[in-house]
């Protein structure tokens, strides 16, 4: 391996980088970097030995402090742990960004009206488009949901759906978060610390900020007024939040600080004659929009799950009356349920009669004895995932699991078909890491987040996922994942619209330095 | 605001004031030690103990002990390293609330002093260990009031700080005037001497007593200054001020101003106001200092019943 590195005449640092199957974000060959990438090699050649280490040890710091941590469940020493932090970043070329934001924006607008259809009319399910009981099996289905109108009939205001580049370089959705997904505060948090890096690259670059992002989500969120909202043009907007033990709760006193909201928990709220109040030293006062990031199921003792206490006893009720707004709202998740994500192309055809932008990756449905058996017969090459799990958990990655665990998926597969489905292994595509000092390839994915309110707002950037461990592919931070800044380049002469489709055409990366 | 973030912020504010005021007065009665005689140790850790209102463990009580209970003991809620841990989660919980600054700044102290062991070289260098404490929490407070809206979130982190402040000063005096004799208005020598001045010091007001009476240590003038003086930031009537102040303002914020709370510490800061320390001593400043920590009590639970957990019925038919 080292020997490759040196003959492809790359700096020390880069010495151990492996180049594998799958499709490499940085050389287009091994050796040659892609355009976009080399002013970037430049920097990092440039820079003394031992100052990427020295750099990254004060990134790691400043996070320690700021106390940009997640907390781990099921282990009670130091349950908050920094979020690994990779310090080069991921580069986007403005004509793919182009094609992603399309692509999402026609998927989401999709989703949202096949929501709306399921939990009214059912159109797509009496034309048999998607199996009627298909949906009416998924877990996160409620029943309470049907007839109920949302402000504006969108369901999700708020979406982080994962692509993943394959090994043809062509981008493709492997996952959508629907429900509450998270993970907007680091791409934040890593665009931060990676100015403070590279100030000098950054701005030669032309990379687009990402900065905005709390100001769009509290302009969606106000967008989202309840039909019966005392004062319409002001919505008093909270941010509900499970509590300081939530593994996501730093994101959470960040984003409410951000939007200048208050963060609140069940128990600082009550529902009175179904309008929901929230308990300050003033006095009890009304709450109209709630983005919540808690899940349906802890959303209302008397709905839901009775043994909640992150929850507002009442809240459904108020929600059902009109006087408050959920963002997202309940019962999203049975358009992430993972078998329903296979139909997804066919729900963009329906609704929208247009061709998908964004493919889906190949999905077999256990449910389907054919599928089935060609899943159970290639178990060591198949990924396969619980359908309503997220987080890495309930997962069988084929070629790095044991006898024993594909024997165990078996099982649970023959005894609960509806609750699987299983997909090829793809090769996802791998990006320059800085591993111990040095510089070295690993699998990401990318997770931008779409907002869609009274518009909708795609944040250039979003959140590239790292797997940490050495020809790992799963990327979730619960499961040893990092996370690295993603630049979205500007298209060359942005202000001049002909030259910019021109640029965005032939895929010239931004001003880079000479 | 929120009730639960009014809480926070004002425990959070409590406890690291208990903070700062057990590392001073460690730091002091350690250094104290040195100039005493071999044998006086027990007795001496006994009454700090107590002052600090920490229950002494039973047998040998030496200042290894010491340092467990009153500063890394985990069991010990008041214990210093404790405290500065139960004042970060606080501020955890409400992190959204304080400026970035702020937070970053009780982070670091809490890092810090986690990451010190009670061995013997910690014996040897503790006033280092103190300064420590004592700078991250002033430092704390300067970033405070230079960064943070003095609005009403600011307002409870006041009136935490000088509620605790006021129940620690009237403990620690209680404790003081308990073993000393009755302060005469004059001059007192040696061995007595040291211990005023140690008083003195656990309140940072020796130099500020030096300023206002010369070096001349007359225990009646002590006690008059640090129970009545209104200009110095630890003495209990600017601190009953402080509370008071703050109390008017969350009252106007809120609209609430007529509530029980005000009306406490009015009285307390009338009383404190038109005493005489001569009329004190004579009554028993035991006594005296016992009611000032019942109101100080008092105002704490009245300010729970009015802003922090307050009967929803009772305000939704209003």
């Amino acid at each position: 391996m080292t020997s490759t590195a040196l003959r492809l005449g790359l700096p020390p640092s880069f010495v151990n980088y492996e180049f594998n199957m799958a499709y490499d974000e940085m050389f287009g060959e091994p050796g040659i970097p892609r355009e976009h990438y080399q002013a970037l090699q430049r920097t990092l050649v440039s820079l003394p030995p031992g100052e990427l280490r020295q750099i990254q040890k004060e990134a790691d710091l400043t996070f320690l402090q700021e106390g940009i941590t997640f907390t781990v469940y099921g282990s009670k020493e130091g349950t908050e742990r920094i979020f690994p932090n990779d310090l080069i970043p991921r580069i986007i070329p403005a004509h793919e960004w182009t094609q992603i934001e399309k692509g999402l924006t026609q998927r989401l607008t999709a989703l949202n009206m096949f929501l709306r259809d399921i939990y009214h009319e059912g159109r797509i399910l009496s034309e048999g488009i998607v199996p009627r009981d298909l949906i009416y099996s998924c877990k996160h289905f409620r029943r309470e949901m049907r007839g109920l109108n949302v402000p504006r009939d969108i369901y999700v205001n708020i979406c982080g759906t994962d692509l993943v580049r394959l090994p043809d370089g062509s981008f493709a959705v492997l996952e959508d978060n629907l429900r509450v997904p998270s993970g907007v505060s680091y791409m934040l948090a890593n665009r931060k610390v990676l100015k403070r890096v590279y100030p000098t690259m950054f701005r030669n670059y032309g990379v687009w900020p990402v900065d905005h992002y709390p100001q769009a989500l509290l302009a969606t969120l106000r967008s989202m007024t309840p039909e019966n909202c005392p004062y319409p043009q002001d919505p008093t907007t909270v941010l509900l939040t499970p509590g300081v033990s939530n593994s996501a709760y730093f994101e959470h006193t960040f984003l409410a600080q951000q939007m200048g909201v208050e963060l609140v928990e069940g128990r600082d709220m009550l529902v009175h004659d179904n309008v929901v109040y929230m308990r300050t030293t003033a006095g009890p006062r009304r709450v109209d929009v709630i983005y919540r990031r808690v899940d349906d199921d802890f959303l209302d003792p008397l709905c839901f799950r009775g043994d909640s206490i992150l929850g507002v006893p009442g809240l459904f009720n108020a929600y059902r009356a009109g006087n408050v707004t959920l963002a997202n709202a309940i019962g999203t998740g049975v358009a992430d349920d993972k078998a329903v994500y296979a139909y997804v192309p066919q729900i963009i055809k329906f609704y929208l009669q247009e061709e998908p932008v964004l493919p889906n990756v190949p999905t077999f449905l256990l449910t389907d004895k054919v599928h089935m058996q060609h899943v159970l017969d290639n178990l060591p090459n198949m990924v396969v995932k619980a359908v309503g799990e997220s987080g890495g958990y309930g997962m069988l990655i084929g070629p790095h699991s044991s006898k024993q665990q594909q024997d165990d998926f078996r099982a649970r597969i023959l005894a609960d078909p509806r609750n699987y489905i299983a997909q090829p292994t793809l090769s996802l595509s791998s990006a320059p890491c800085l591993i111990d000092g040095e510089v070295d390839s690993r699998h990401i994915d990318l997770r931008p987040y779409i907002l869609m309110g009274e518009k909708v707002t795609l944040v250039p950037g979003g959140l590239t996922r790292v797997a940490l461990r050495k020809g790992s592919l799963v990327v979730n931070s619960s499961q040893g994942g990092g996370s690295k800044d993603t630049w979205v380049l500007r298209p060359l002469g942005v202000d001049d619209l002909s030259s910019s489709a021109e640029a965005a055409r032939k895929g010239v990366p931004g001003k880079a330095p000479a | 605001m929120l009730s639960r973030v009014a809480d926070s912020l004002y425990w959070m504010s409590r406890y690291l004031e208990r903070a700062e005021h057990t590392a001073r007065v460690v730091d002091v009665e350690l250094q104290l030690w040195l100039d005493q005689s071999p044998q006086s140790g027990a007795g001496r850790w006994r009454f700090l103990l107590e002052a600090l209102r920490t229950p002494a463990a039973q047998g040998v009580v030496d200042p290894t002990h010491l340092a467990n209970t009153l500063v890394f003991s985990k069991t010990n809620a008041s214990s210093i390293v404790s405290c500065i841990a139960i004042a970060r989660e606080n501020l955890r919980h409400v992190r959204e609330q304080c400026s970035s600054e702020m937070w970053e700044q009780l982070n670091r102290l809490y890092l810090e002093v986690m990451d010190i062991r009670p061995d013997e070289a910690w014996m040897l260098s503790s006033h280092g260990f103190f300064q420590t404490v004592l700078e991250g929490a002033h430092l704390f407070h300067g970033i405070t009031d230079g960064t943070m809206s003095h609005g009403e979130g600011w307002q409870y982190i006041q009136l935490g700080r000088y509620v605790e402040r006021t129940d620690t000063l009237a403990s620690l005096m209680e404790t003081h005037f308990k073993r000393m004799a009755q302060p005469a208005d004059q001059a007192v020598e040696s061995a007595e001497y040291l211990e005023w001045v140690g008083l003195l010091r656990a309140c940072v007001a020796f130099e500020a007593y030096c300023k206002a009476h010369t070096a001349e240590i007359r225990p009646l003038r002590v006690a008059d200054f640090l129970l009545l003086n209104p200009e110095f930031p630890h003495s209990v009537r600017f601190s009953v001020d402080r509370v008071n102040a703050a109390l008017h303002i969350i009252g106007d914020l809120t609209e609430r101003r007529a509530k029980l709370p005000t009306r406490i510490a009015g009285r307390l800061r009338a009383q404190l106001s038109f005493s005489q320390i001569e009329e004190i001593m004579a009554e028993g400043a035991h006594a005296y200092l016992e009611n000032v920590r019942t109101e100080c009590a008092q105002i704490h639970t009245a300010i729970h019943q009015v802003y922090f957990d307050y009967a929803i019925e009772a305000e939704m038919a209003s």
